[in-house]
């Protein structure tokens, strides 16, 4: 997920060509309160005209306390857009005013349900209640870390390795995978130092999420690198998919690969290497 | 018959046979040390001397080049001295001009200057000769295609000024000096070397008079005619900078990967290949990725041509390209390597890319990385006049290279701003699409239909090959249909082919 | 309709910056310099005023700055400094 300034018009009109899978274009922190409306616009009239192709479309709204946010939503439910990023969410209700504010809006142009709420944790408070705002709206489909503002409230400085993320880090993969969505890792604003920001992604890859937001074309190339499953993994995956298909060819319920059973985590995880490998365009959708 | 004095008859006798005199020893032997006399000569003059016994006259063709690019001081210092001197009707003919040049316009209005030949025009010049400045249409030649006319006389300069970073007082010069603290360093004099050669006369202006023997250099005694020492040639700090700077531009970089992947992928990256890139940010970047893959597959060039980066200069030191041969030093170490190191090597336009010699580099040319202005969806490109129908480029070995070498990628984004790249037609014809055979664009690669194996080559190694056509689609439905050019009914330029055929006019542009 | 000078819009690269001020004369009267104004000038003039229109904005002195905006950019731009200067926004309140 690449992160680009929502009032940059030189670079929302083409952040696509660098193949991010998802961009999210920010009306929150990187801009200032007094080009708010102007940056709205500019978004609406972006998500509106611009062909972004298959790129997930995202933007970060400005909270719903403040009194940008409302239009905000607005603005982007009428422009389309695919995911609304709520930031620093503390509570699931936060989340559910938010769906109310996106229903109201859907309702008046009749698209009901179409816009899913991604939501950013930044506070301790959110590490503590995220399995609830993972769960708070069937319209939920992500969460992600924001390590700057949580570090602050956690009264921790951050560090290379990135100690003081530990507990905020697992606990959001977990409450996302048991609620069964997305998991995704704070940005890495170092530009300069690429080995870090690749130590980092493999880190976070180990710890189980799902992506990384980057703030730069160049980072792109690393997250897609370290994300991409190896050959070794796909063709297993492949032969795995290949024996599901088989059994239920043959209507059995046992699923059996070179003599062995296959258990059901397996082929989970075979298929999630198949569709990370689509995803990465390694594989072709017609190749599985 | 001992003595000479015996044989005095039979001398006079064989100096009769031969219609010679008998000599006479009138000898007076110079006895100073030499040193002193290793610092003049009977070519030294100041400007003014210089000019006026070169035998210049209204109408002849005066020379320049433009090693030092936007830093050159030649040109307007030369052409002022002579606009002071009363001279009119002269035809300029530089291997190219840039923004610095803008004195020019004065000097034209005043008829010092009615016919200019050269490779490229920028600035404010280049705006005014495209609304109409000139009643002569400027004459636009490549590199190579100059250097063909100045060697079969179809370009024949009466009087050459030539910027040099030292000279002794001969006139044995160069592009650098040894000298403690030189005042310029502008590397190879490639484009300077025919007009040396084949000027009628060959005035050395330079910035650091040294005693004779300047040597090892790239001008000869035997070419020049005078000597000038001038406060300075040029400010060798606007060639280029000295540090190698990858560009940051993450558009450049996704190119530059682009054309990496196309050349690793296209059949020619062997070992032995040579190659040639400009000195955009994509193309330097390009050097840079492909490095990794040389290294990795241990592939190593056997020479990189034309103008010289020190990102080439760095693959020459680390073993991966084992000669260098310089048309034109890019940046400050690629001249300090010329200088240094005898496997860089300087040529002339002609040894470069001149279409008549059977020896020019490109000739043995595998891959060549060029920019553009625009293409069209017939792999036309135009390098030398905006889309705004403003001249601000130069043709430089664009067409040369494209021509013989045996793979030809342009890298251009198919956008800027709000300005197409990949066009219907392109606004001045440069360099044919009969010798292109890739263009690289964010938005995907498009492989001439001359070339199937290239595409089936790129294809099967991953990269996004797509029609031209659909190129110059998606620019369009980005951003809207542009409008016609307002060109008016006036020829400001002719765009010569390297063969010394007519190949575009350039019309004047309405205010 | 009380109007306000206003502007909106940067003068970066890609950007377009819009001036309004209260017309001096009626209708709308557009000022435009763009860095593309031969190929593109009179579609960002129509942008500007069809935009200005749709929101009402009939009487105005409308000064663009442009530096190779796109289409939506230039009726983003236009339509932010409207609503500054009518100070009647586009979103529900």
């Amino acid at each position: 997920m690449m992160f680009v300034p929502g009032n940059n018009p030189g670079m929302m009109a083409d952040a696509h060509i660098y193949g991010p899978d998802s961009i999210m274009l920010d009306l929150e922190d990187s801009v200032t309160m007094t080009e708010k409306d102007t940056a709205r616009l500019l978004v609406y009239n972006a998500l509106k005209t611009i062909d972004y192709g298959d790129t997930e479309m995202v933007v970060r709204i400005n909270p719903l306390n403040t009194p940008y946010g409302k239009k905000d939503i607005e603005a982007v439910v009428k422009a389309g857009v695919d995911v609304i990023r709520m930031p620093k969410t503390e509570t699931a209700e936060e989340v559910r005013e938010v769906e109310r504010e996106i229903e109201r809006v859907e309702k008046e142009i009749g698209c009901l349900g179409r816009t899913k709420i991604m939501a950013a944790i930044e506070s301790t408070l959110g590490v503590v209640n995220a399995y609830d705002i993972a769960t708070a709206s069937p319209r939920m489909m992500g969460i992600a870390l924001g390590a700057e503002d949580y570090c602050a409230n956690l009264k921790a400085q951050r560090t290379k390795g990135g100690e003081e993320l530990r507990l905020a880090r697992e606990t959001i993969v977990v409450a996302a995978r048991a609620a069964g969505i997305d998991a995704l890792d704070t940005v890495f604003s170092n530009l300069n130092d690429m080995e870090t920001f690749r130590n980092e992604v493999e880190y976070i890859k180990s710890l189980g999420f799902d992506g990384k937001s980057i703030i730069n074309p160049r980072q792109i190339e690393v997250v897609n690198e370290i994300f991409a499953p190896k050959e070794k993994e796909i063709e297993k995956a492949r032969a795995i998919v290949a024996a599901i298909k088989e059994a239920e060819k043959k209507g059995s319920g046992v699923i059996a690969l070179n003599g062995k059973m296959i258990d059901r985590p397996v082929v989970i995880r075979a298929q999630r290497t198949i569709d990370l490998a689509v995803a990465s365009g390694i594989l072709s959708p017609e190749e599985i | 018959m001992n003595s000479i004095k015996e044989r005095t008859q039979d001398i006079r006798e064989a100096a009769n046979h031969l219609g010679k005199e008998v000599f006479t020893d009138n000898i007076s032997k110079k006895t100073e040390q030499r040193l002193e006399l290793q610092k003049v000569s009977p070519k030294l003059a100041t400007l003014e001397e210089a000019i006026r016994k070169s035998g210049l006259k209204d109408g002849m063709t005066i020379s320049f080049h433009h090693h030092f690019r936007g830093g050159d001081k030649v040109v307007n210092l030369v052409v002022d001295k002579l606009a002071e001197m009363g001279f009119k009707n002269l035809h300029l003919a530089a291997s190219s001009l840039s923004d610095v040049h803008a004195p020019l316009i004065e000097h034209i209005r005043n008829g010092v200057i009615t016919k200019i030949s050269t490779s490229g025009l920028r600035g404010e010049l280049a705006r005014e000769i495209s609304m109409g400045l000139m009643e002569e249409p400027v004459v636009f030649r490549s590199h190579g295609g100059r250097g063909s006319a100045i060697a079969n006389g179809d370009l024949h300069i009466d009087v050459a000024f030539l910027g040099a970073s030292s000279s002794d007082p001969l006139g044995n010069a160069c592009g650098y000096s040894r000298s403690e603290n030189p005042k310029s360093i502008c590397g190879s004099l490639g484009y300077a070397l025919p007009d040396a050669q084949y000027a009628d006369k060959v005035v050395i202006l330079t910035d650091d008079l040294v005693a004779y023997p300047n040597t090892p250099n790239s001008i000869s005694e035997r070419d020049v005619d005078f000597v000038v020492e001038v406060e300075s040639v040029g400010d060798s700090s606007k060639i280029a900078s000295g540090a190698i700077r990858d560009t940051k531009n993450p558009r450049d970089i996704l190119l530059a990967q682009q054309a990496a992947k196309v050349i690793i992928n296209s059949g020619y990256f062997n070992d032995g290949f040579s190659i040639q890139t400009g000195s955009g940010g994509a193309s330097l970047a390009a050097v840079k990725f492909i490095r990794e893959s040389m290294i990795e597959k241990g592939i190593k060039a056997s020479y990189a041509l034309g103008g010289i980066t020190a990102h080439m200069v760095k693959l020459h030191e680390e073993g991966l390209i084992d000669r260098l041969i310089d048309v034109q030093s890019f940046d400050k170490v690629a001249a300090e390597s010329l200088k240094n190191d005898p496997m860089h090597k300087e040529v002339s336009s002609c040894e470069y890319a001149s279409a008549d010699e059977p020896g020019s580099a490109v000739h043995y040319l595998d891959i060549v990385i060029l920019s553009a202005l625009e293409a069209d969806v017939n792999f036309n490109v135009n390098v030398l006049v905006g889309s705004d129908g403003i001249i601000r480029g130069a043709i430089g070995g664009h067409p040369d290279t494209a021509a013989d070498s045996a793979l030809s990628i342009i890298v251009c984004p198919l956008l800027r701003g709000r300005i197409p790249c990949i066009v219907d037609e392109v606004t001045t014809l440069i360099t044919p699409g009969s010798t292109v055979d890739v263009i690289v664009t964010e938005y995907g690669i498009a492989v001439n239909p001359r070339r199937p194996e290239l595409a089936e080559r790129l294809k099967a190694a991953g990269l996004r090959v797509v029609d031209i056509k659909e190129l110059r689609d998606k620019a369009l439905s980005i951003i809207g249909t542009p409008a016609q050019l307002p060109f008016g009914d006036k020829t400001v330029g002719i765009v010569m082919n390297r063969d010394g055929s007519v190949q575009d006019v350039i019309k004047n542009i309405a205010e | 309709m009380e109007l306000k000078t206003a502007h909106a819009g940067t003068l970066e690269s890609g950007d377009i910056l819009i001036q309004i001020f209260p017309a001096e004369k009626p209708g709308l009267e557009i000022a435009l310099d763009s860095t593309v104004a031969y190929q593109f000038g009179d579609q960002i003039k129509k942008v500007i005023a069809e935009t200005a229109k749709e929101l009402g904005l009939e009487n105005a002195r409308i000064s663009a700055t442009d530096k190779g905006a796109l289409d939506c950019t230039v009726r983003a731009r236009t339509t932010a400094a409207v609503v500054r200067a009518t100070g009647k926004d586009v979103w529900a309140d």
